[in-house]
């Protein structure tokens, strides 16, 4: 039994990264995860993961904002100490606008914002879980859970035909922890 | 897919031969993992001294009050407020650089987004503490909040447009800081993974473990994409919420409808000056000009020209309405800026602000790096005197004779301005020290499609239009970044 725990097909080209996805794919080898130094459209559909729903929470939050600082401000200035302005309205809608703008945008924002750090479990502190330290930098990397997928040799042929310009065979998991 | 090819007749974003991802990183580090260089301590000793100036100066403030100022009965507000309207405006054009540009899918913006959006965050933070500073007991802020408290509770007149400013500016400084600390993490995390040591575990820390997986990146894309829609109307909605501390007063100069638009105008041209004036010296001091490049900054200036503009017809505008209104006070204000005691304030603005940018209709100033400079800091010059004329000039003098004054400032009130853009300028300083000036993973993004050598590439396969490659090459000549030999023969 080799000790290989993950198979890292690192590449120069983004076109050759989605190139050695194809083969990969052809071939029925599942694919673990791509890392990237930036965004590259289209991988996520190649890989069949949804799109994100961030966009909903985005808008819940909002809603929640809106809500919570236009029910407030109604609390404050219409039951609890109504000011009489001249005999206005005390439920001066358009007063409320800018107010609830904003709460619906700041809760919008860090509620997304949010959502996102914990679904993809990002916060100060958390150890990178990186497998090739270049990922950041310039090289495209395929990686592929070794266990099962075998024999190694193939997949290291499927992804040198598709271009990359190394092949890690790892025995850890990530490289980042000391 | 990753890339494709772009029009041969888009001028190329990126400039200079062989640059790889790898040399993008390499370039957009040097200040950070190397020591600054001389014009680096020069640029920060000036600056902390002024930062210096500040700290002595609102402390002083803080210790004596605002009676340091000086303000009168007449004129309460002078420029404290002038300053805080001018930071804010600054700050307006890295929203509108991230925001705006991003949802127009202007990928110019690409290189330039970051620095933008950390001035925008030090320029708010500027305009805060003139808001803090000018309450005379700052502590007296807690009061500007909707907290409990033992007079009833005694809530907050949500009615009044200073309150919606407290949320307004508050609101814009969080999702800035927001929006400007998501972009980074991918950048922070390609620092850390190049870094050893103590470095490193910063670095990761401040990275929250980005990884740069498939899914780290859907989502990432997502949320910018989310953020810069919310943060469009928001960017509008902050400036517009700021005129309307004057124009719902019955205060002559001030009590305009046309002030909501002429101020996001105004403060969308003042903040791409500063951006001009910040990045015209970053680019040439760290290096950057083949990702800055000559179309940036025409770009940069044609929204100048354009803003510059736009706030030149609010001013006839503004003048047409107090005229056509038929209200004497409105019209006196408006004729006492020119044959008034503060004259020379206004010749500064409207020559600033109007005149000076007309100048860039010629292509010939637009694409001239020290005409470019010094214009973008008449244009700060011009804000600055604009947001005084409208606060001073129209305080000064409004209804009542008897109680007109004029307005002198005190050594704390030059302090304070001074220092502020001291303050400001410590924080970019450091900011370009510590973090990736240029949003690497963006730049990257671009490299395939839009550089230059993409498209030199393009012109040697040839099956392209020699027309579209003439047009092409024309407009490379402005390029200071372009190496020209190699396109004599193509």
């Amino acid at each position: 039994m080799s000790s290989t725990k993950y198979i890292l097909g690192v590449f120069d080209d983004p076109d050759e990264l989605m190139h050695g996805i194809d083969k990969l794919q052809k071939n029925s080898v599942p694919i673990y995860d791509v890392y990237t130094p930036m965004p590259i459209h289209g991988i996520d559909a190649k890989l069949g993961i949804k799109d994100s729903r961030l966009g909903y929470a985005a808008f819940m939050f909002g809603c929640v904002g809106g809500s919570l600082i236009f029910g407030l401000v109604y609390y404050f200035l219409v039951h609890d100490w109504p000011m009489d302005i001249g005999g206005k309205n005390y439920f001066a809608i358009p007063d409320f606008i800018p107010v609830t703008f904003e709460w619906t945008v700041l809760f919008a924002s860090y509620g997304m914002a949010f959502t996102f750090f914990f679904s993809t479990h990002l916060f100060p502190g958390r150890a990178p879980r990186v497998m090739d330290l270049r990922a950041t930098n310039d090289k495209f990397v395929i990686a592929i859970d070794a266990k099962g997928n075998i024999p190694h040799e193939d997949i290291t042929n499927i992804l040198k035909e598709a271009g990359a310009s190394e092949v890690k065979h790892n025995d850890r998991k990530y490289v980042s922890y000391e | 897919m990753a890339s494709h090819s772009e029009s041969i007749i888009r001028e190329p974003l990126i400039t200079g031969k062989n640059i790889t991802y790898g040399q993008i990183t390499d370039d957009v580090l040097r200040p950070v993992e190397n020591m600054p260089g001389k014009a680096w301590w020069i640029g920060f000793s000036v600056a902390s001294l002024g930062a210096l100036l500040w700290v002595v100066s609102i402390s002083y403030t803080f210790w004596f009050g605002i009676g340091a100022w000086g303000l009168n009965k007449t004129v309460g507000w002078a420029w404290d407020i002038t300053g805080f309207v001018w930071w804010v405006g600054i700050g307006h054009a890295g929203t509108l650089i991230s925001a705006v540009l991003l949802l127009f899918r202007q990928n110019w913006r690409n290189s330039i987004n970051r620095s933008a959006e950390a001035m925008t965050i030090f320029a708010v933070i500027c305009a805060a503490t003139y808001i803090g500073a000018h309450m005379g007991r700052p502590w007296m802020a807690v009061y500007s909040l909707p907290l409990p408290n033992q007079y009833g509770s005694l809530w907050v007149n949500f009615n009044s447009p200073l309150i919606w400013d407290v949320f307004a500016i508050s609101t814009y400084f969080s999702v800035s800081l927001v929006f400007w600390y998501t972009g980074l993490l991918p950048d922070i995390a390609t620092i850390r993974d190049r870094a050893t040591g103590l470095r490193r575990r910063i670095y990761s820390v401040l990275s929250f473990g980005w990884t740069g997986s498939v899914k780290t990146w859907q989502r990432f894309e997502t949320v910018s994409l989310i953020l810069a829609g919310v943060s469009t109307p928001l960017v509008l909605s902050v400036h517009t919420i700021v005129s309307m501390d004057f124009a719902t007063s019955l205060e002559p100069g001030w009590h305009t409808t046309i002030f909501p638009p002429y101020f996001v105008a105004g403060a969308i041209f003042s903040g791409f000056a500063m951006v001009q004036t910040l990045l015209l010296v970053t680019r040439k001091v760290l290096g950057l000009e083949n990702y800055i490049t000559m179309f940036h900054i025409e770009s940069m200036n044609k929204i100048i020209l354009v803003t510059g503009s736009v706030v030149g017809v609010a001013y006839i505008t503004e003048f047409f309405i107090a005229y056509y209104s038929g209200g004497e006070y409105e019209q006196y204000t408006f004729l006492n800026r020119f044959i008034g005691p503060y004259w020379w304030a206004a010749c500064m603005m409207y020559g600033c602000n109007v005149l000076m940018t007309q100048m860039m209709w010629s292509k010939k100033v637009r694409t001239n790096i020290p005409i470019s400079w010094v214009l973008s800091i008449i244009v700060n010059i011009g804000m600055w005197f604009e947001r005084f004329v409208i606060i001073v000039t129209s305080l000064h003098r409004d209804y009542i004779p008897s109680s007109w004054a004029m307005f002198y400032p005190t050594w704390v009130d030059v302090g304070v301005f001074i220092g502020s853009i001291g303050l400001f300028f410590t924080m970019f300083l450091l900011f370009i020290r510590v973090l990736p000036s240029v949003a690497m993973a963006e730049v990257k993004l671009i490299l395939k499609s839009a550089s230059e050598q993409a498209k030199k590439k393009l012109i040697d396969d040839g099956h392209l239009d020699p027309a579209h490659v003439d047009f092409y090459k024309d407009n490379l000549i402005k390029f200071d970044s372009v190496e020209h030999s190699d396109y004599e023969k193509v």
